[in-house]
């Protein structure tokens, strides 16, 4: 586990807004600012923040569907950044994405084993239909759909069922790394586990890498290896799935953490679960230095002055100037 | 000395006629909430809870029936004349829905909406309502509330519009709050804030809560009793430590143990429940969990199981009578 | 306790049955359609007169065009083939108003594809590429939109005949703006669907996302605007004949036979009325069948 598969550099994703007025000017929406990581082959990656930390823009900037500002997302020794249409598109193969709503990801007016083969139609494409099927089939099997629904229609299965559908086309061409963009959010409590134990049985049989974006922690505690917490575009803290639950070193780490309700009664009275106050900043305005200051029961006057760096504190690397000192609690 | 009962619903069973197909929303549920408590439903989307809800006010829609008896403070709800069913509604019971984007009034701004049912209720002028409006906005923890007061929804964040959802259901301090899934939309640290709020106005308004959620966390932190509910029917009911530590009901074990928990590892597997939720217009025979249940037994298709007592406060609709366990997480 | 793999989640109650066909939205639509009985009715009428307009005149020993001086303003009768009576020029009215159906039709038909094909064409690329392209585009539909219609069908009738060709032309180039316009806002909103977005990420190049993705689910809609842009089709050829701008004689249409009729209302009321009817019965049924099409094609009701 420890060929490096996919390498992130300083990934920005901007976008141009503009104001009211009569004369607007043009703001930039710093959707991700800055953002770098390494993903390891058969490694899941989970990446948590709030709404608006930009979680879903970075997943679809790693599969193109976002076009990059500036920094580098090498694949296979090739920078995707920059890359003409033709030749990202042939990237694609390697580079899957799994959506949130299962519903919405599927062509109401496309067969089932229409949209879990158009992947191949676009690859290969001189493959006879006959095989086409005969691979659709396989991959159907292998996430649970019966053969049997090849035929049917997007809108009479069930939210669970919608979403093998897309895992299906997403693994069809056998990539190396897959993004989960809340892949669990929109199911039934009592489903999402059946997803989430699919995906881990799946990555263990084709060897994916997996970028598990969502905001329920406790869903990406456990599918993932590794975690990145995401803030206003900026990576505060990264480390082992296990290191960031039991000694969490970025204050706003430790917030997250603190926020959740513990499911048992006793210990939820005795320690209530405690909220972050205020709220989020503008990402089209961010604070100076640390954009976690604003909120932080720790900030200093350094961290106005000064973008922390993201560095290896004990287990885990953390975005902030106090990491050492303050005490990692859970 | 037990506190008293606020509502008490029996045999309440609401049903839909939809293009010829029969939806049975909720089945003969019995359900009592005593004053100040938090009474926590636990089901997930498909379940009947927010039906079940709705129908307590006279909310459901015009091709659904209603049947069985809710009784508030001592009158009986069900069939009331809107008229009555209006002077409780806000004044009463409020009530806050999952989603605040579309509870709120886009077209208005946020000092009209919450002044709304002090004005129709309380009968008050314009002034005195919209400073109680204000103050029902510090209450909430909401910044600036008198520039807030002019604001539209879309301008504030999902947390802030939930909290005024909150503040416009307890506006009126009514004795009772049902609140459909509050926190499911909302981000983590946002909920935190929210499960306080409630807290809070359980405590100092003594308002009792009856809360609709699937987080156990949420659970755990604000119910004093749980009823799970599967099916439109409720099958376990109890404090809730009974829920969390001495549970009998295989759902509830199966939906503890396929949620994970923060303190959960890599390594701790996730038990998934099998097969889908129900239909509702075709509900399995007999025990509606059957086909999902890993102690299922072979009467279980054969007839509904009763609502029997564990304990004294404690009671599960199950005829596996054994130990569960089977499916436990390792430590849990 | 051993954890077996849940990859694969089956239940009895999922029995497969070998590869069923599954019921696509336009089964569930249709099926929505045919318990509309306004709908249905009008699909009737309009088959039955579709029928008879294309086999009246072949089997009828009478044509459209030929004068019999002997049989002048003959009122309707069961006997024999003069079921609608003659016209003042002893033309038998049935035939007559067959044709006058088959005319109508035909505009109707010709003026609603061409203009459905130059308005889906311009609204979808508008809609799909976007930016500077679509403004363009749009304008251009703007600066057409402030046309006025019918001085310029005049002009152009003036200026080359009545051609009846060129009527199919003129009303056609016309009605598509409507069109334009409504495809380039479903384009704009499918466009962001994540269907799109998956067809993308699946490699899928863009003309190819605009054939398969966005024109099936464009249908719908054109269909229902194609039928409902047929009976105003129909009414303003109608308006031009009777302007004496539609067809030339002896060839007839609906419009045509109104106005002539409208001259001998007094005396010969038949001859108003019932070209009127068939009119009338053609663009309520067709209206009806629009809003039977757009409410089966509507998803709310899952």
């Amino acid at each position: 586990m420890s060929e490096t598969i996919l390498s992130v550099r300083d990934l920005c994703v901007y976008f141009e807004i503009r104001d009211e007025g009569w004369f607007p000017e043009k703001k930039l929406l710093r959707a991700v600012d800055g953002v770098s990581f390494d993903l390891e082959a058969g490694e899941t990656l989970g990446v948590v923040g709030e709404s608006g930390c930009g979680k879903s823009t970075l997943a679809r900037a790693i599969v193109a569907l976002v076009p990059a500002t500036s920094g580098e997302i090498r694949f296979d020794g090739q920078n995707l950044v920059g890359l003409d249409a033709e030749q990202l598109r042939q990237q694609r193969r390697h580079l899957q994405i799994i959506f949130q709503d299962p519903l919405a990801s599927l062509d109401p007016r496309m067969t089932v084993g229409e949209i879990i083969g158009e992947p191949l139609r676009s690859f290969f494409p001189r493959m006879s239909a006959a095989e086409r099927r005969t691979k659709v089939i396989e991959i159907m099997q292998r996430v649970g759909l019966m053969a049997g629904y090849i035929n049917r229609y997007p809108h009479e299965f069930s939210g669970g069922q919608a979403q093998r559908i897309g895992i299906a086309r997403a693994l069809i061409l056998h990539p190396e790394v897959v993004v989960c963009d809340e892949p669990v959010s929109a199911l039934d409590v009592s489903i999402k586990a059946q997803i989430v134990n699919l995906l881990m049985e799946l990555q263990q049989v084709y060897g994916i890498s997996l970028l598990f974006v969502a905001h329920d922690l406790a869903s990406v505690r456990h599918i993932s290896h590794r975690v990145l917490v995401l803030y206003l575009g900026k990576v505060m803290e990264l480390a082992d799935s296990d290191a960031i639950y039991r000694a969490p070193r970025h204050p706003y780490t430790q917030s997250l953490i603190h926020a959740v309700p513990v499911a048992d009664p006793r210990q939820a009275r005795a320690r209530p679960a405690k909220g972050l106050e205020g709220e989020p900043p503008s990402p089209i305005d961010p604070p100076s230095g640390c954009v976690f200051r604003t909120r932080c029961p720790y900030a200093v006057e350094r961290c106005a002055a000064e973008v922390p760096a993201l560095r290896q504190v004990g287990e885990s690397r953390v975005a902030c100037h106090l990491a050492e000192q303050i005490q990692s609690s859970s | 000395m037990a506190p008293a009962t606020l509502l008490e619903a029996r045999q309440l069973t609401v049903e839909f006629t939809t293009r010829g197909r029969v939806v049975h929303a909720v089945t003969e549920v019995d359900l009592d909430l005593a004053q100040g408590e938090v009474l926590a439903i636990v089901g997930e989307s498909g379940s009947g809870k927010s039906q079940m809800l709705l129908s307590m006010l006279g909310l459901t829609a015009p091709n659904s029936r209603v049947k069985g008896s809710v009784r508030f403070d001592g009158q009986e709800l069900l069939g009331a004349p809107e008229k009555r069913l209006n002077q409780i509604r806000a004044r009463k019971i409020g009530y806050v829905f999952q989603d605040p984007m579309t509870s709120l009034n886009p077209y208005l701004s946020i000092g009209l909406q919450l002044a709304e049912p002090l004005r129709i209720h309380k009968k008050l002028g314009k002034a005195a309502a919209a400073a109680q409006a204000v103050e029902m906005l510090r209450a909430v923890h909401i910044s600036e509330p008198e520039q807030r007061m002019r604001q539209y929804p879309h301008q504030l964040s999902g947390g802030m519009r939930q909290r005024v959802a909150i503040a416009m259901a307890l506006v009126c301090g009514p004795e009772i709050l049902i609140a459909d899934e509050p926190t499911t939309a909302l981000d983590v640290t946002v909920q935190a804030q929210v499960l306080s709020l409630l807290r809070e106005a359980r405590e100092r308004l003594g308002t009792a809560v009856i809360l609709v959620t699937h987080d156990l966390g949420v659970i755990a932190e604000l119910a004093d009793r749980v009823n799970v509910m599967y099916a439109g029917r409720i099958v376990e009911k109890g404090t809730v430590e009974d829920i969390f530590y001495r549970r009998r009901h295989p759902y509830t074990e199966a939906l503890e143990n396929s949620i994970p928990d923060l303190s959960d590892s890599r390594a701790t597997p996730l038990v998934a429940i099998e097969g889908n939720p129900p239909d509702l217009s075709a509900v399995p025979a007999g025990c509606a969990f059957h086909p999902r249940c890993p102690y299922r037994l072979a009467m279980c298709d054969q007839a509904v199981p009763p609502l029997e007592a564990v304990d004294e406060n404690h009671s599960k609709a199950c005829f596996y009578q054994g130990e569960l366990g089977r499916g436990a997480k390792a430590g849990g | 306790m051993t954890r077996e793999p849940r990859g694969v989640i089956a239940t009895e109650a999922e029995a497969p049955l070998a590869a069923a066909p599954g019921r696509s939205l336009w089964q569930d639509a249709f099926a929505r359609l045919r318990h509309n009985r306004a709908a249905m009715a009008s699909a009737i009428v309009l088959i039955v007169i579709v029928v008879a307009a294309i086999v009246v005149p072949w089997i009828s020993p009478y044509n459209y065009y030929t004068p019999q001086w002997a049989l002048l303003d003959l009122p309707p009768t069961l006997r024999g083939w003069h079921i609608f009576g003659t016209d003042d020029l002893g033309r038998d009215l049935l035939v007559r108003v067959m044709w006058g159906c088959r005319i109508s039709l035909m505009i109707g038909a010709v003026a609603s594809v061409v203009s459905v094909g130059i308005g889906v064409f311009w609204g979808a690329v508008a809609g799909y590429v976007g930016g500077v392209v679509d403004s363009l585009m749009m304008r251009v539909v703007d600066i057409l939109y402030s046309v006025p219609f019918i001085p310029f069908v005049i002009v152009l009738i003036v200026m080359f005949g009545r051609n009846l060709f060129l009527i199919f032309v003129a009303i056609g180039a016309v009605s598509w703006l409507d069109i334009a316009r409504i495809v380039r806002g479903q384009t704009l909103s499918l466009r962001n669907k994540e269907f799109v977005e998956a067809a993308r990420a699946s490699g899928v190049r863009g003309p190819q996302i605009v054939w398969r993705h966005l024109i099936p689910n464009l249908v719908g809609i054109v269909v229902i605007y194609a039928t409902l842009t047929a009976p105003a089709v129909i009414l303003f050829e109608a308006f031009l004949s009777f302007l004496g701008l539609g067809v030339q004689a002896p060839m007839t249409s609906l419009g045509v036979l109104v106005s002539d009729g409208a001259g001998e209302l007094q005396s010969f009321p038949y001859l108003l009325i019932i070209p009127a009817v068939f009119l009338a019965a053609i663009v309520y049924c067709l209206n009806f069948l629009g809003d039977g099409l757009r409410d089966a094609l509507d998803p709310k009701d899952r």
